[in-house]
């Protein structure tokens, strides 16, 4: 099913949460919602979930009006972050809750109540547990029930809040992996919000980059990795070197001193250098034009070995590290040039 | 958005039922509270200002006042000097029986007011256990204001203790371990490191029996000999004057106690939340 | 060999050090006032408040209770079974458990409706509608008959009405029981609020978004949710409203057999110098507020696991 959000605006009091946000959801994907905590990510989510509405703009699913209808006519599966597994039922009356809910003429008999119920628990691999009850669950398996609750209603669409966030980072790993995995055997449409840029570039076919009510870059993982569009998609997505530099006249400077790289169509003006870690060269001789620092520590077991590097020294010193190969040969004192083999300009 | 939505500032809502449980509750609540204590100003506003202020300063009304008020005050400053070093007690020491002792201190919450009022008379009358063994002494309890105290002692009894019981329990015990490592002997570690976060909650305790002790009738009225001057409170006074068809004389008087009972209840949310901000469960 | 909790091992320090029983990790949330030295109190001190706190507690309370029950008892057994068989004390009883019905129940569909608006949803003046729910706990129960035969009165503001369309509600079954839903108005509402305020709107939101309706969700998420704290105050609302006195006797009209519950009842005996018959009514009572108490202390370990 694909979902079409149109200019939604939300506010709550003063505090703006959605600035006329604009997305496409296509069908069968999933897609992520990936920001810092209080970007807008969840209330999206609810929004499109029926749980929240928005004060403008539209929700379409396949092109019908979704903001008309409550959040149990929407026929979504949601997932909570905090599970919100009935504490008081069965993990197996958790998951047949949603196929009991529905009005006696639509509802299944029972015994085929219990066959889809016994489907879905293998499916999340939990059926030894369906007489537990929530307490007596681990975090992961009860993200796993949630899931299998949400799935029972057979929605046109899953929307994950934040599901493994709670959880610890090894159990988190593994279940999104597993996510990942059942995402390509059931084909739902669905999206996951999350703060952990790890798990969005690992798990989603397009990633959706958003920042303070407004969305910055949708992409596949790699798009926005490699060609990030935004100075914030750029800090935010991946480790990199920032760097407050000043162009004028087709020249780059830093600290004062032109470092000699070309700054393509970037206006003059205060402008924010991106470079990947290991994008950035270290040679020993340095050029005219190069950055130039002075290695302050080295540390580091293993292949490579770190190395910090202080640039400049105002207004203040800028440190970077680097991750050099053994092989190389660096001491600490010595003065070094830098050059980015690869890079981003953004306007400030 | 409706306009009342907007004035209560209430946004749409998955959850269902608002206007409908919101409109229910009002309305309950409008006709068995709201409605009736009304009815309580609207007849005494039909006195003018003299005759309202000549009822209440009547002598037989201003003696009432006197009594409930003055015998309640006492009550409640017992009940907190027992009341402090009953909870202290209990949450401090062991000792065999203490969890009976606790929960014995609920009775006076549990136990209906006349079985307290019937119970204690005949324990303070001149020929009861207590008031027998007065009796040759000269002191008679039942049946004067005496016995009006300490049937308010007796009801009032659980609210200081109650109220200090949660406090003092979840005192952090290091406090006190870090005033004792510093040297503090054990009176100042006490004064300066437990009864302040304690005395909020004294004081609310007290409080609330004083302000219990001055609205109650079924376990005094058995006690106290009802004498028009002399012993009669002030709820008992405001039944008189109804059995005598004087309304607007009995509301004249409960209006009194009512602004009175509302005064209680704001000091005692203010002290509650002076005490929650003492303790640090508010910011 | 299992390494020991971290719990354990410290106790076992605790003993080497000091010689004394380390501090139990008690269940009901108290610090254990075991902790050696820093926090004992001299042992003098420790005996006067001990030996205090008995003597007090002894004699205001222990004393009053026992003489209940000896007064009831006081010409035997067969004296005591029969002042209950009385017919008027038996109708006493049968009002006392019907008015306490109906106010329980009433108290129990107002608490729920009136707990769900407050503590599912946001709005402006909530703290001042929670004071307002309040008021009857500070009012004299006497005011609480009050203004109900002020309304509903021979002189009251609709006593005329009434008379003209043979209805009676003072000095009847439905002004005592107006006067007793007064008395009890907040104590069930305000038992689920706070319980229902830290359960949230999660559970709820996760049945609708399901596709339950909202009666549905209430039935089946939110009530089992709040089973013990709807007992709790079911409890103490019984409580309240069969020993009443104050209200119901402005509204009552003290007919013995007819509009006397069991506290007016125990006033009419005693009264009428019928001792031995007063004490064994109010032994009944004084009975249910024991019970009261023993099973508030068993709900209450129930609620604070919900």
């Amino acid at each position: 099913m694909k979902i079409s959000v149109v200019d939604v605006v939300k506010r709550f009091g003063d505090f703006l949460a959605l600035d006329r946000v604009r997305l496409e959801v296509r069908s069968g994907e999933l897609l992520a919602l990936l920001g810092p905590s209080g970007s807008g990510k969840t209330t999206l989510l609810r929004i499109v979930a029926g749980l929240e509405w928005p004060d403008h703009g539209q929700v379409l699913f396949d092109g019908e009006d979704a903001l008309s209808r409550g959040a149990g006519e929407r026929h979504v599966g949601f997932v909570f972050q905090h599970y919100a597994l009935f504490r008081h039922m069965t993990v197996f009356e958790n998951v047949a809750f949603g196929l009991r809910a529905k009005p006696r003429a639509q509802r299944l008999s029972e015994p085929e109540i219990h066959r889809r119920v016994e489907k879905l628990l293998d499916l999340v691999q939990l059926g030894w547990l369906a007489q537990r009850y929530p307490a007596q669950l681990s975090g992961g398996q009860r993200q796993r029930i949630a899931l299998a609750r949400a799935l029972a209603i057979e929605p046109r669409v899953l929307l994950l809040d934040e599901p493994f966030g709670s959880l610890d980072a090894k159990v988190r790993r593994e279940l999104r992996r597993w996510l990942r995995k059942l995402h390509d055997e059931i084909h739902v449409t669905s999206i996951l919000v999350t703060h952990d840029q790890e798990e969005a570039l690992e798990v989603a076919d397009r990633v959706v980059v958003i920042d303070r009510g407004r969305i910055e870059q949708i992409g596949t993982p790699q798009e926005i990795y490699d060609h990030p569009e935004t100075a914030f998609v750029n800090g935010f997505i991946g480790e990199s070197i920032a760097l407050s530099v000043v162009v004028r006249d087709r020249d780059v400077r830093f600290g004062g001193r032109s470092i000699g790289i070309d700054p393509r169509d970037t206006p003059d003006g205060a402008a924010t250098l991106f470079v990947r870690p290991f994008h950035m060269a270290i040679l020993a001789a340095s050029g005219e034009n190069d950055l130039k620092g002075v290695v302050k520590r080295i540390h580091g077991i293993g292949a490579a070995r770190r190395v910090e590097i202080v640039l400049g020294s105002d207004p203040e010193p800028t440190i970077i590290e680097i991750d050099a190969l053994r092989t190389q040969q660096w001491h600490v004192g010595q003065t070094v040039g830098l050059r980015p083999e690869e890079y981003r300009l953004f306007r400030t | 958005m409706s306009i009342v939505d907007s004035v209560i500032g209430r946004r749409k809502s998955v959850i269902p039922g608002f206007g409908i449980t919101l409109g229910t509750t009002l309305l309950w609540l409008a006709l068995i509270v709201l409605i009736p204590l009304a009815a309580l100003f609207v007849r005494t506003a039909e006195l003018s200002l003299n005759e309202f202020i000549g009822v209440i300063t009547s002598r037989r009304a201003l003696r009432a006042f006197e009594l409930s008020f003055g015998l309640s005050f006492a009550a409640a400053l017992v009940n907190l000097v027992f009341g402090a070093v009953v909870v202290w007690t209990l949450v401090r020491y062991r000792f065999p029986g203490r969890r009976l002792f606790d929960a014995i201190v609920d009775i006076p919450f549990a136990l209906p007011t006349a079985v307290a009022g019937i119970a204690l008379t005949t324990l303070y009358a001149q020929n009861g256990w207590i008031g027998g063994l007065l009796a040759p002494l000269g002191v008679k309890i039942a049946f004067t204001p005496l016995g009006i105290f300490v049937a308010l002692v007796f009801i009032g009894l659980p609210f200081v203790v109650r109220t200090v019981q949660p406090v003092l329990e979840d005192l952090d015990e290091e406090l006190e371990e870090a005033a004792a490592s510093l040297g503090a002997g054990r009176w100042l570690t006490v004064r300066r490191v437990v009864l302040p976060s304690v005395v909020p909650a004294l004081l609310t305790g007290f409080t609330m029996a004083f302000a219990r002790a001055v609205g109650e009738y079924g376990s005094v009225i058995f006690i106290a000999g009802n004498l028009p001057n002399y012993s009669e409170i002030a709820p008992l006074l405001i039944v008189i004057r109804l059995q005598e068809f004087h309304y607007a004389d009995a509301t004249a008087i409960a209006v009194v106690m009512l602004v009175a009972a509302l005064v209680f209840l704001s000091l005692i949310n203010a002290l509650q939340y002076w005490s929650e901000r003492r303790t640090g469960k508010r910011q | 060999m299992t390494a020991l909790p971290v719990t354990e091992r410290n106790d076992n320090l605790a003993i080497s050090l000091t010689g004394r029983e380390p501090a139990t990790a008690a269940g009901d949330g108290r610090r254990a006032a075991l902790r050696p030295d820093a926090r004992t109190d001299p042992p003098w001190i420790r005996a006067v408040a001990i030996g205090s706190t008995v003597a007090f507690l002894g004699l205001f309370i222990v004393l009053p209770l026992v003489s209940v029950f000896t007064q009831a008892l006081a010409k035997g057994a067969t004296t005591y079974i029969a002042a209950l068989h009385d017919a008027d004390t038996l109708t006493a009883i049968r009002l006392t458990l019907v008015i306490a019905a109906i106010s329980v129940a009433t108290n129990c569909v107002f608490g729920l409706i009136g707990a769900w608006a407050i503590a599912k949803f946001e709005f402006r003046g909530k703290n001042l509608l929670i004071t307002l729910i309040e008021i009857p706990f500070s009012v004299s129960p006497v005011i609480a008959g009050l203004v109900f035969v002020l309304l509903f009165g021979l002189q009251g503001y609709f006593g005329p009405w009434l008379v003209a369309h043979h209805v009676r509600i003072i000095f009847a079954l439905p002004g005592m029981a107006l006067a007793t839903i007064f008395v009890t108005f907040p104590f069930i509402v305000r038992e689920l609020i706070p319980l229902m305020q830290q359960q949230g709107t999660e559970e709820e939101e996760a049945a609708l978004s399901l596709g339950a309706s909202g009666l549905k969700t209430f039935l089946r998420v939110t009530l089992p949710n709040v089973k013990w704290a709807l007992l709790y105050g079911v409890l103490l609302c019984n409580a309240r409203a069969m020993g009443e006195f104050g209200a119901v006797s402005v509204v009552s009209g003290h007919v013995r057999g007819e509009t006397n519950t069991m506290p007016l009842e125990i006033e009419a005996l005693y009264d009428s110098y019928q001792f031995v018959a007063a004490f064994a009514v109010a032994s009944l009572l004084a009975l249910l507020a024991l019970v009261t108490l023993v099973v508030k202390a068993a709900l209450e370990a129930r609620v604070r696991e919900d």
